[in-house]
Parts: C-alpha cells; structure tokens; sequence
C-alpha cells in the first residue's frame, strides 16, 4: 500500500505564545491589588487565640501591630524564651509603645481613625498586655484589637 | 545597485513571559494574603492628672464582678452568686443580668429613660461589668472572657433590634444602632490587674 507517503519538508505548526505574557501580567496585577506587602519579619512566634465575636479590620494603612511573644526559634539561643514586644523591626520595651504610636500616627491622613492590633501569644501573661493597653491609653491610641482567628 | 529592501525583522518576545512570571513569583513570596481578624475594644480615656481620683459610687446591684485568676479560673460575683464557674455559662448569666427582665432587686435598677425612635424605655443602663484579671494570668483566658461578654451585648441588641424593628442590629441604619447602644451601652469595667497572692 502506498496510499500514506510522508511529505517531505512539512514543520509542526508552532503555537502563538505572544499572549502569554499579557496572560502572566494580568495574574501578576491581580495579586499585587489584593495582597499587602509583608512590612516586618517576625522576631516573636505566636498563636493567637480564638474567638467568634470577631470583626475584620478594614483600613489597613491606620492599623498598626504590635507583637508579642516568645521570641522565634533562631533567635531563642540569644533571647531567650521569655515573653517579648516586638515594634516594626525589634524589640521593645512597654514604654516605648507611645513613641512608636506617635510616629506611625505622623504619616495618617485621619489621626482618629488609627487602630492598634495587639497580636499576642495565647499564653502570654495578662500583665504585659496590661502594661501596653495603659501606655496606649496614655497615649490616646483608644481603638485596639485584639488579633484572633475564628473559632467554628 | 540599490538592494531589494530587507523585512524589519520582529524583536524576539519569549523571554518577556519569563520575566513577568519572575515578578509574579517575587510578589507571591514577599506578601500575605491573609485577612486581619480580631476583636474590636475600645480603651477608656486616660485619667485626668488634675482630677483627683474621683471614685464613683456605684450601688453594688449594679456590679458584676468577672475576676480571672493566675491559673485562668472565672470567677463570677454578684448580689445573688459568688463562686467559681466555667466559661460557658458566662455568656447567659452576664446577658440575665445586663437584662434584669423580672426587675429583681438584687440585679441592675432599672429606670425610665426616653430614647430617639423608641420613645419610654425601662433601662439598666447603670449597669456596670468589672473584669479583673491577675498579672499572670493567661491572656486567652482573658480573650474568651471578652469574647463572651461582647456575644452577650450583641445578642442583647439583637434582641431588642428584633422587638422594635423586626431586624437584626447590624442591619439597623446608623441612627437606629445610636438608639440601640442607648438601650445596652457597653458598660465593661477593666481595673488594674490585683496581685494575688504575689508578695508586692
């Protein structure tokens, strides 16, 4: 039989890639709108607890953190495992809370609408959390949150 | 001799995918994607320093005492209960009080206040709910007992939000929720954290 002879010369068809990038570009765009960019490393490790009375914190440029827990386990051979606060990139003392609260208002269009989230260990004792909520009251940073996930 | 003019050969793009899946990857790792979530307060106005320490009386039926111990155990005390109890019925005890539905007279007084859109009501707006906690004790004893006591008040206003406006609370406009946090005002007390047992 001699009905199928191959055709000399003939190249596979080669598909259009010149979209792809625009493709690539439109999922970069896409995650660069709905996520937040990581603005600290973590220098605490810590579980916050759970809860079912939880609002979600909207306004994320008037929100400021404040870390507390044992410090993360690279760092434990230096610090220790004692209960540590952690501001932007280090530790802290409760006292210092109201300065860091005073520069992180500077840069807000609405002072009043600043919110402090207080992300704590679960097993952090009350005193420290205590300490912070007085400096900040002392500093009229009055709206706080209390970091939790939810419990189902 | 003029040559036969040469097609523009086009710039070669394949890499151009490459490149934006590099910035895609540099973005998925450098961020989070994770939504904020917490439990909402709001911290009292800090003491006046000229003030002298004006302690306000309050008649003991309307205090409720929530103290947390070092090891995390709740402690419930009003007129009517002293004692250790769990967690769980925290929520019910705190809403039967912050109510006082049958005006019993060892529970909030209750009085006559006018209030936009819902005109006389009999509230225990006196009311007041002092958490008091231990230095050490742990902080999601605390939490748990915050979370409850904030369940209690919105299931409260629920509560009245259905009776007077056949709606949920946090489907009410602005100005119906001012009513409804009139007729439930928050009234959470924190006192400075005792020293039990810890030689001063």
């Amino acid at each position: 039989m001699a009905g199928f002879k191959r055709k000399e010369g003939r190249e596979m068809v080669e598909m259009n890639t010149s979209s792809l990038p625009d493709l690539i570009f439109t999922i970069l765009f896409f995650f660069m709108m709905v996520t937040t960019m990581r603005e600290v490393t973590l220098k605490v490790k810590f579980v916050v607890p759970q809860g079912t009375e939880l609002t979600k914190l909207e306004k994320k440029s008037a929100v400021s953190f404040i870390y507390v827990g044992p410090p993360t386990d690279q760092l434990r051979a230096q610090m220790g495992s004692g209960t540590r606060i952690q501001l932007n990139d280090r530790y802290a003392e409760p006292r210092e809370v109201m300065d860091f609260v005073a520069s992180e208002r500077k840069g807000m269009v609405n002072e009043g609408d600043q919110v402090i989230s207080i992300k704590a260990d679960q097993h952090t004792h009350m005193g420290y959390i205590t300490d912070i909520k007085e400096v900040l009251r002392k500093s009229w940073a009055l709206k706080i949150n209390y970091s939790a996930s939810r419990r189902n | 001799m003029a040559k036969k003019k040469k097609k523009m050969p086009g710039l070669n793009t394949s890499s151009t995918a490459d490149i934006s899946f590099m910035l895609l990857i540099f973005f998925l790792v450098t961020t989070s994607m994770d939504t904020d979530m917490g439990l909402s307060r709001r911290l009292p106005n800090p003491p006046d320093p000229d003030q002298e320490d004006a302690q306000v009386d309050i008649k003991s039926r309307n205090i409720m005492y929530v103290r947390l111990n070092s090891a995390g155990q709740l402690w419930i005390k009003d007129e009517t209960f002293n004692d250790y109890v769990d967690i769980s019925i925290l929520r019910q005890r705190a809403k039967d009080f912050i109510k006082n539905e049958q005006n019993f007279s060892k529970w909030p007084e209750k009085h006559v206040k006018v209030i936009d859109h819902m005109g006389r009501c009999f509230v225990t707006d006196k009311h007041v709910i002092s958490v008091q906690t231990a230095r050490d004790t742990p902080y999601f004893a605390y939490f748990q007992v915050q979370n409850e006591l904030v369940a209690a008040y919105s299931e409260l206003r629920d509560e009245i939000s259905k009776e007077k406006f056949g709606r949920l609370y946090e489907s009410l406009d602005e100005d119906l929720k001012a009513a409804v946090r009139q007729y439930y005002p928050q009234n959470i007390s924190e006192a400075e954290p005792k020293k039990y047992g810890v030689a001063q």
